[in-house]
């Protein structure tokens, strides 16, 4: 162990945070005001998730953070790093193995279960704030359940892109109640927010907690004659070859040269050792990174 | 007949200073009321608290509702009060710009109060928009652009397609034609007359301009100082002022 606190925080901090979670999951998708606490690292970084995940850690956990879906991306190693050295906790980058998940802007292709807890990262927590600048107004919106800007904002996308263009940080209404910001994950994630697990949604900056119990109804707003649909690039993956999963598309030359490749790395690890070889992939070996 | 809006005693202070007091009056169903006055005579603070945006401290005021005639909407709860304030009130700011959304398009705004009241098919919401801005005589091909590319006599006229689209009962207006130019103004007040003909609208406006009241007011109210000094017909009170103040008013208009 190390000279902090377990899980950095001091322990009063982690019981404010915590009654903040259990008041946010006992109103689902309703923001929880909390008293944010410098973390040593920048506003925007992840302050919020940081927090949520030292006041869920248990020495028994395994930790698993994910940026855009992979292990291995600054942000994501950093914060594994801080929970390695301040709560001692094993981290693993396979998603069915890990208890905690903290993620930014996406969510693991494999279904969570009932004994995992996924953390998010929020920038924003106020799905209204780019219609309605005052937060005073935003909050009675939410009280008086007076959502119709909401929809101001998916017609002006149609008016003006002949579609839904809004394609991360898609609103979705919660259990028939509360509309909330689920974060910038891609709509692609946004069925995937009716899960198993428990999903806790903090925002340092702003300093709002945020959650969805587990089975909770989770609808993504839409117009009847523009119907939510999911969308992810019309390819499969290059690697693994999955043709179900959110890719992210790769310049690999400068002679218009691209790949497509899972988002998700842990996913795309996972089928390349199962044998599955995509159209650009090569056998999977195990010293190769 | 049931009076649309009942208003009785309503008084609202600013600490020891008076907004308005002691102002009563019945409005019925088509009936367009003019309340004039000097800068500072109460008029706004007046229109504020019928609407609902100010609390008053004395009085009550009483809409025939839809569905339970009747009811104190200063005693109504917020959500109640609300929900009127986007279906059967409308209120028309004077400067365009405060009621209506400038990084929304115009067909947006139109929309909003339509989407407010659980409209979610967007063809049909569309085809309203269009129908409302038409009717205002705003082209349909203006339709994704938004206000701020608009005139300040469109900017006027948006808002009021804007505040009409629900079919509201009543309608609130603060200086709807200030700030606007004469041959604009008098193109608005057309519109506004026709509108409210062809939908039996009521309407309370507050103006500094006689000439409006002189052209949409059925009846008008002369206010000084936050007391109501005189009312009657809008000819009548305009044609024979009473009052030394409403005297003064009338006499106060140039000639051309």
């Amino acid at each position: 162990m190390s000279d902090y606190n377990f899980a950095y925080l001091d322990e009063q901090t982690k019981r404010m945070i915590r009654r903040a979670i259990l008041k946010g999951l006992a109103i689902p998708g309703y923001q929880v005001p909390f008293a944010s606490r410098e973390m040593p690292m920048p506003y925007g970084w992840g302050t919020g998730g940081v927090q949520v995940s030292a006041a869920v850690l248990t020495p028994d956990d395994t930790f698993k953070v994910i940026d855009q879906g992979a292990d291995d991306t600054t942000n994501a190693v950093s914060i594994r790093r801080f929970f390695q050295k301040t709560a001692g906790v094993a981290v693993t980058e396979a998603t069915s193995q890990a208890s905690v998940i903290q993620t930014r802007h996406r969510i693991p292709e494999e279904d969570l279960r009932a004994d995992q807890i996924l953390v998010y990262q929020v920038p924003i927590p106020e799905p209204l704030r780019f219609l309605e600048p005052s937060e005073v107004e935003t909050r009675k919106m939410h009280a008086l359940e007076e959502y119709g800007l909401m929809h101001v904002k998916l017609y002006e996308d149609i008016s003006q892109h002949g579609d839904i263009a809004t394609a991360y940080a898609y609103p979705v209404k919660v259990e028939g109640r509360y509309v909330m910001d689920p974060s910038p994950i891609p709509k692609f994630d946004n069925p995937k927010l009716e899960m198993a697990g428990i999903q806790l949604f903090g925002a340092g900056r702003e300093q709002r907690i945020y959650a969805i119990p587990p089975y909770t109804q989770v609808v993504s707003l839409d117009f009847d004659d523009y119907p939510f649909q999911p969308t992810k690039a019309d390819h499969a993956c290059d690697l693994c070859g999955a043709q179900d999963s959110y890719l992210d598309e790769l310049l690999v030359d400068d002679e218009g040269g691209r790949m497509f490749m899972c988002s998700d790395t842990d996913y795309c690890a996972t089928r390349r050792k199962q044998g599955h070889v995509g159209a650009q992939g090569v056998p999977y070996a195990e010293d190769a990174a | 007949m049931t009076p649309l809006l009942q208003v009785e005693n309503i008084a609202k202070f600013y600490g020891p200073r008076i907004g308005c007091t002691d102002v009563s009056f019945d409005l019925y169903p088509g009936e367009v009321m003019g309340i004039v006055g000097e800068s500072g005579s109460g008029k706004s603070t007046l229109l504020n608290c019928l609407a609902g945006h100010l609390t008053p401290d004395r009085g009550v005021v009483r809409f025939d509702t839809r569905s339970e005639g009747l009811r104190d909407t200063i005693t109504m709860s917020e959500p109640e009060r609300r929900m009127l304030g986007r279906t059967d009130w409308a209120f028309v700011h004077q400067h365009a710009r405060d009621g209506l959304r400038m990084n929304v398009s115009a067909g947006g705004n139109v929309g909003e109060r339509l989407m407010a009241v659980n409209a979610r098919h967007y063809g049909e919401i569309r085809a309203e928009a269009i129908d409302w801005l038409g009717r205002v005589e705003i082209t349909e091909d203006r339709i994704d652009d938004r206000p701020t590319a608009f005139s300040g006599g469109m900017q006027q006229r948006l808002q009021i397609a804007r505040n009409l689209v629900t079919g509201p009962r009543l309608v609130f207006m603060d200086e709807p034609t200030g700030g606007l130019d004469v041959s604009v103004q008098a193109r608005l007040l057309d519109l506004l007359r026709g509108l409210g003909r062809e939908m039996n609208l009521s309407a309370i406006i507050v103006t500094h301009d006689l000439a409006v009241v002189r052209l949409l007011a059925d009846r008008l109210m002369v206010m000084k100082d936050g007391h109501v000094i005189e009312t009657g017909l809008t000819d009548q009170v305009l044609d024979d002022p009473q009052h030394a103040y409403t005297q003064l008013l009338v006499s106060s208009v140039l000639q051309v």
